[in-house]
């Protein structure tokens, strides 16, 4: 694997008003690395994977993508947006749009490419998925999973070359979370490069290059999975992992 | 499932005529009381307001004198029917008000029809091309002989100024809306300023000063038709309500949608145009109705500023002196006429609705 550098944080800060959300981030991830990033609600780790993609502004300090700085010009905005996708943990499928419709939307009208081509593709990441079949339905008639597993393609439809998950699976019943992390695993495989926000422990055991605990703000501690979980340092990794193991 | 359960139906009381009415019209004593006097109310009303519509009522004749004066002596109508229909538009230019409502019939009933194809062009055809026709084969031009708008009146001019103020003020609504929602200050100041006087006046006082107010700011020698002055006053009256109907439906769409638009890369006219409003407008469908439907009925109002509307032509009609006395005739079409318009517009909105439905 090489070595290219895809996201570079350097010390960045958040606040929501008074609250400090990120303190001073420093992260380095590599092209296919996958980080899984876990820590207690309100620690800021949705808010650190939604600065990468600018659905949450920054404040201090500088956050590289791919060689492209995040700034307000709309035109870096954009170019990032485009390498990178997000899978949310509601899913946020457009209700009014036909599953196919929805995967094929944004490369009709960012990237450009012609109907027929766009509906092509969306139907084989849709394949990949492994819900081609329902293709035509609506959102509000798939389940959970299914529809999980439907945001996941219309992000690769864009063929991004970052994924971001945003607790993909909190919002799911038990019995689909698996579903959705074989869809992960797989893309994981395929060599993707990953930034998970998740619980999922036996994903992250699997999966991840590394993973990141995050409380108050800051990066407890980031380490390979066998050391997180063998040898954690902080008594607040510690505590976490005695809660949710 | 086993048989035993097929085999126990449902009690026979809730099953059938007698079932319904029982559960529905007598299902204590206080709703059998409610159902008996609404029946006899009915049974007052009713027969006598049938009879006098129908039964008793004048069809055929040419006068004042073929009226029997036990019913309505629809003779009335019929003798001044080209007056309430067209106002004083020349007769022998009819056939040019009758053409566009050819055309807007036709291309009307092809929308309506499910499942033919092109209906985008048609529908492009009814927003861009048919204003055109409109402008030209009513006003005159291309060789057609002038006919000024102070002629035009009845139900088509109702038709023109509702038309154009629903088509327009739509359009204008959603702009002012996405402006009173910008993040730049200075755009949303300006929007809220305007939809926030529009809002804050009443129509009357709107067409007022369009009509004797406006051309005193205008250099001398400029003089705007009153019709179209009339028009633009009923366009951004409308409109400022429609954007805050609009503003309802763009509050209520999750936070998700705006944020999974954006991440898959979407500017912001796009997300707008293809994610959101597509299903904030569906959300308001039944208010935005309500707003057309009241600016239709509204369009009476042009009557102070001197223009005679279908409304203001029955009543001009009534003070004929050969067809005095018959004002009842003439209010109950005018309701009659207005109604159909007006649930015209309420059935379509329930049938867009459900079409658009996709079980969210």
């Amino acid at each position: 694997m090489s070595s290219e550098l895809m996201i570079e944080m350097k010390n960045v800060h958040k606040w929501f008003g008074e609250l400090h959300v990120l303190n001073d981030i420093n992260l380095e991830i590599n092209k296919g690395e996958k980080i899984v990033i876990c820590g207690p609600s309100g620690s800021g780790k949705s808010t650190l994977i939604r600065c990468i993609n600018r659905l949450e502004e920054h404040q201090r300090g500088n956050i590289i993508v791919e060689g492209t700085e995040l700034t307000n010009d709309s035109r870096s905005i954009e170019r990032i947006r485009g390498e990178v996708g997000m899978v949310f943990q509601q899913f946020n499928l457009f209700p009014h749009l036909s599953i196919l419709d929805n995967c094929s939307l944004a490369p009709i009208w960012v990237r450009k490419l012609p109907k027929a081509e766009a509906k092509e593709k969306a139907m084989e990441y849709l394949k990949r998925v492994q819900i081609d079949d329902q293709a035509h339905k609506y959102p509000a008639q798939l389940s959970g999973g299914q529809q999980q597993r439907a945001a996941i393609a219309r992000a690769l439809c864009m063929e991004p070359r970052i994924m971001l998950f945003d607790e993909p699976t909190s919002a799911l019943d038990p019995e689909m979370i698996k579903e959705v992390l074989d869809v992960m695993v797989g893309l994981a495989q395929g060599g993707m490069t990953m930034i998970v926000v998740t619980h999922e422990m036996g994903f992250a055991k699997e999966v991840a290059d590394s993973i990141i605990f995050m409380d108050e703000g800051q990066i407890v501690e980031a380490k390979n999975p066998k050391d997180f979980f063998d040898n954690p340092e902080s008594e607040r990794t510690k505590t976490f992992l005695s809660q949710i193991l | 499932m086993s048989t035993t359960n097929k085999e126990i139906g449902p009690p026979v009381i809730e099953l059938g005529v007698m079932g319904w009415l029982r559960k529905n019209l007598f299902s204590n004593w206080y709703n059998s009381l409610l159902t008996i006097s609404g029946l006899y109310l009915l049974y007052i009303l009713i027969p006598p307001l049938v009879n006098w519509i129908f039964l008793d009522a004048n069809f055929v004749g040419s006068t004042r004198d073929d009226c029997t004066n036990e019913g309505a002596c629809w003779i009335f109508i019929q003798q001044n029917i080209k007056l309430i229909f067209y106002g004083l538009y020349p007769t022998e230019e009819l056939w040019r008000v009758n053409f566009v409502y050819l055309i807007l019939l036709i291309s009307g009933i092809y929308l309506l029809i499910p499942n033919l194809k092109r209906k985008g062009w048609v529908g492009a055809f009814l927003l861009i091309i048919f204003p055109i026709i409109c402008v030209v084969m009513l006003s005159g031009g291309l060789g057609l002989e002038a006919v000024e708008t102070r002629l035009w009146g009845g139900l088509f001019l109702t038709l023109v100024i509702a038309g154009v103020g629903i088509v327009l003020s739509l359009p204008i609504g959603v702009m002012l809306a996405l402006g009173r929602r910008s993040k730049l200050p200075v755009v949303s100041l300006l929007c809220t300023i305007f939809i926030e006087i529009w809002r804050g006046v009443p129509l009357i006082t709107v067409l007022f000063m369009a009509s004797n107010m406006f051309p005193l700011f205008m250099p001398e020698g400029v003089n705007f038709d009153k019709l179209i002055r009339a028009l633009i006053g009923v366009m951004f009256f409308s409109a400022a309500y429609l954007a805050e109907v609009v503003r309802g439906g763009l509050q209520a769409m999750p936070k998700g949608q705006y944020e999974a638009s954006q991440a898959v890369g979407l500017t912001y006219w796009r997300m707008m145009a293809l994610v959101i409003l597509p299903q904030s407008l569906k959300m308001v469908i039944p208010a935005i109705i309500g707003s057309f439907i009241a600016i239709f009925k509204d369009t009476t109002l042009v009557l102070v500023i001197g223009l005679f509307d279908f409304l203001g032509i029955i009543q001009f009609v009534g003070t004929n002196p050969d067809w005095l006395g018959f004002s009842h005739e003439g209010y109950v079409f005018a309701a009659a006429v207005f109604w159909v318009f007006c649930y015209a517009m309420s059935w379509y909105s329930q049938r867009l609705e459900k079409k658009l439905d996709t079980g969210r």
